[in-house]
């Protein structure tokens, strides 16, 4: 099969950047996308060209490494599903296919469609652990959980940091990746006590460092490649506002009779 | 104060104040569509059409426990001050989103994002000019589309919905089909952003903001389109007292 492909080019942090067009023939529909990016690079080493950068690693759809907008949708057309685990069989024959980097001010494109996520990395610092001590290995049950609801941290717990959520986003916001990690240790009862600790620092994290406000579109949750849902962001929302609101500032004030 | 101080500080924040304020909004649209439907309900027998005595109910309500016009008033400035914060915070959050997205993509494709969703700051800022125009029009009488006297709310219903000001009640409906856009996604919105909605819950609190949403325009809709049709009593008629039978 062929391809006409428009590919984000940009060759540093500071370059403007703009889009490229290149014609592809003899793809096999078999071929993973990233695949397809690599007969491309191929093609323009061969051509004396730079080849295209892009991030990825396992290419069986775990690490969150690759992090392409294609054809506007954040990993691509197939739902819940990574770039690297996309077919070029999900495309028609001579379909024109446009591969864009994540977009956003948070996310700064370091070259070609690689960007820096590193403002993710700084929102788990902020919160994103548990730091009871865990000890020797504990008998397995015991400390009980109710399988729900260890089932539910497991969905957040999917999460694997690619960044869909921001560039799926149309206002740019961190709310799905940050209420996915918050909730996977909040949920859980090692997690328990820094839980409203936890949410406040990793919101005002994410803030800071410049991502978007939530807007209940629900868009995230549609291109997560994982499908997380947005009800954890229901729970950020509220752990945040517990924590703002509720939880006591001054524990251990004295108090006076009138 | 220093929570509150937290809670503005933050984006997060913000939108639960745009939530809060919404709630209070929308509280106010449901009480005035509930009184607007008594202009169907006719006259009392001495000529007083019921929205005319519900008008003057609104301005007395509470007397004589607190002075004349204090509660309508009071309601005035409540509401006031949310129309204000719900507007401030609102572009606040936009101002700072527009930011986090400095250079966009080529190609975009929404899989979930519905256009109410997406055009809340389309509608809202309609819905703003029409506050505006509403007030200028039926509270203050200050615009020139149909006869105005203060109190005689049918009278002046009448006069701005006949069919010589047609293009009243066509921008009266449109703008009520906009104001049911923005609800019905702000309804749901605010559950969300106030950490009330969850899977289990989901469902039942969309399908009540959808349907609250549609009788409140329905509502709304039909005074203009009734009295557009002329399928409502002439002037007249509703201000004229029924003769007491003899005896």
């Amino acid at each position: 099969m062929r391809i006409k492909i428009h590919v984000w080019r940009q060759s540093n942090r500071t370059d403007r950047g703009e889009m490229k067009s290149y014609d592809l023939e003899g793809l096999s529909p078999d071929m993973s996308f990233l695949e397809m990016m690599d007969q491309l690079n191929e093609k323009l080493t061969g051509n004396g060209e730079e080849p295209v950068a892009f991030d990825h690693d396992c290419r069986e759809g775990v690490c969150g490494s690759c992090s392409m907008v294609i054809n506007g949708e954040a990993h691509g057309p197939k739902s819940e599903t990574t770039t690297c685990q996309l077919y070029m069989r999900h495309f028609e024959d001579g379909a024109e296919v446009f591969v864009e980097p994540w977009r956003a001010r948070s996310f700064p494109v370091v070259r070609d469609l690689v960007v820096d996520r590193s403002a993710f990395d700084r929102i788990i610092q902020a919160g994103g652990f548990v730091s009871n001590h865990s000890g020797p290995k504990p008998e397995p049950n015991s400390i009980p959980i109710e399988p729900g609801i260890a089932e539910t941290a497991l969905d957040a717990a999917s999460c694997i940091g690619c960044g869909a959520c921001v560039a799926a986003c149309p206002n740019g916001s961190a709310m799905l990746f940050t209420a996915a990690k918050s909730a996977h240790l909040g949920m859980l009862p090692q997690g328990q006590t820094e839980r409203f600790d936890r949410a406040k620092d990793m919101v005002d994290k994410m803030e800071s460092e410049g991502f978007g406000s939530c807007r209940n579109y629900a868009e995230c949750e549609a291109q997560c490649p994982k499908g997380i849902s947005i009800a954890f962001i229901g729970r950020l929302n509220a752990d945040y506002l517990k924590a703002t609101m509720i939880e006591p500032i001054d524990r251990r004030g004295k108090m006076h009779a009138q | 104060m220093n929570r509150l101080a937290a809670i503005y500080s933050s984006n997060l924040g913000k939108k639960v104040i745009a939530a809060v304020t919404g709630l209070i909004l929308f509280g106010f649209i449901a009480g005035h569509v509930a009184g607007n439907l008594k202009v169907f309900t006719g006259s009392t027998p001495d000529g007083l059409p019921h929205i005319d005595e519900y008008a003057h109910f609104l301005r007395e309500v509470g007397v004589p426990l607190v002075p004349h016009n204090m509660v309508i008033w009071s309601a005035r400035i409540v509401l006031l001050l949310a129309v204000i914060m719900h507007i401030a915070v609102v572009i606040q959050l936009a101002m700072q989103s527009a930011e986090a997205r400095p250079i966009g993509y080529v190609k975009t494709k929404r899989k979930m994002a519905s256009p109410a969703a997406l055009y809340m700051m389309f509608s809202g800022g309609l819905i703003a000019f029409f506050i505006v125009f509403h007030l200028l029009h039926f509270t203050v009488g200050a615009l020139p589309l149909g006869e105005f006297q203060e109190g005689e709310v049918y009278r002046n219903l009448h006069s701005s919905f006949s069919a010589d000001y047609w293009y009243v009640s066509l921008f009266y409906i449109i703008t009520m089909v906009v104001i049911g856009l923005h609800l019905n996604h702000g309804l749901w919105s605010l559950f969300q952003t106030l950490g009330l909605d969850n899977p289990d819950r989901n469902k039942i609190i969309r399908l009540g903001s959808t349907v609250t949403t549609v009788l409140i325009i329905a509502g709304f809709i039909a005074i203009p389109l009734a009295f557009l049709t002329g399928q409502m009593p002439p002037v007249e008629e509703a201000y004229q007292a029924i003769a007491p039978p003899n005896h």
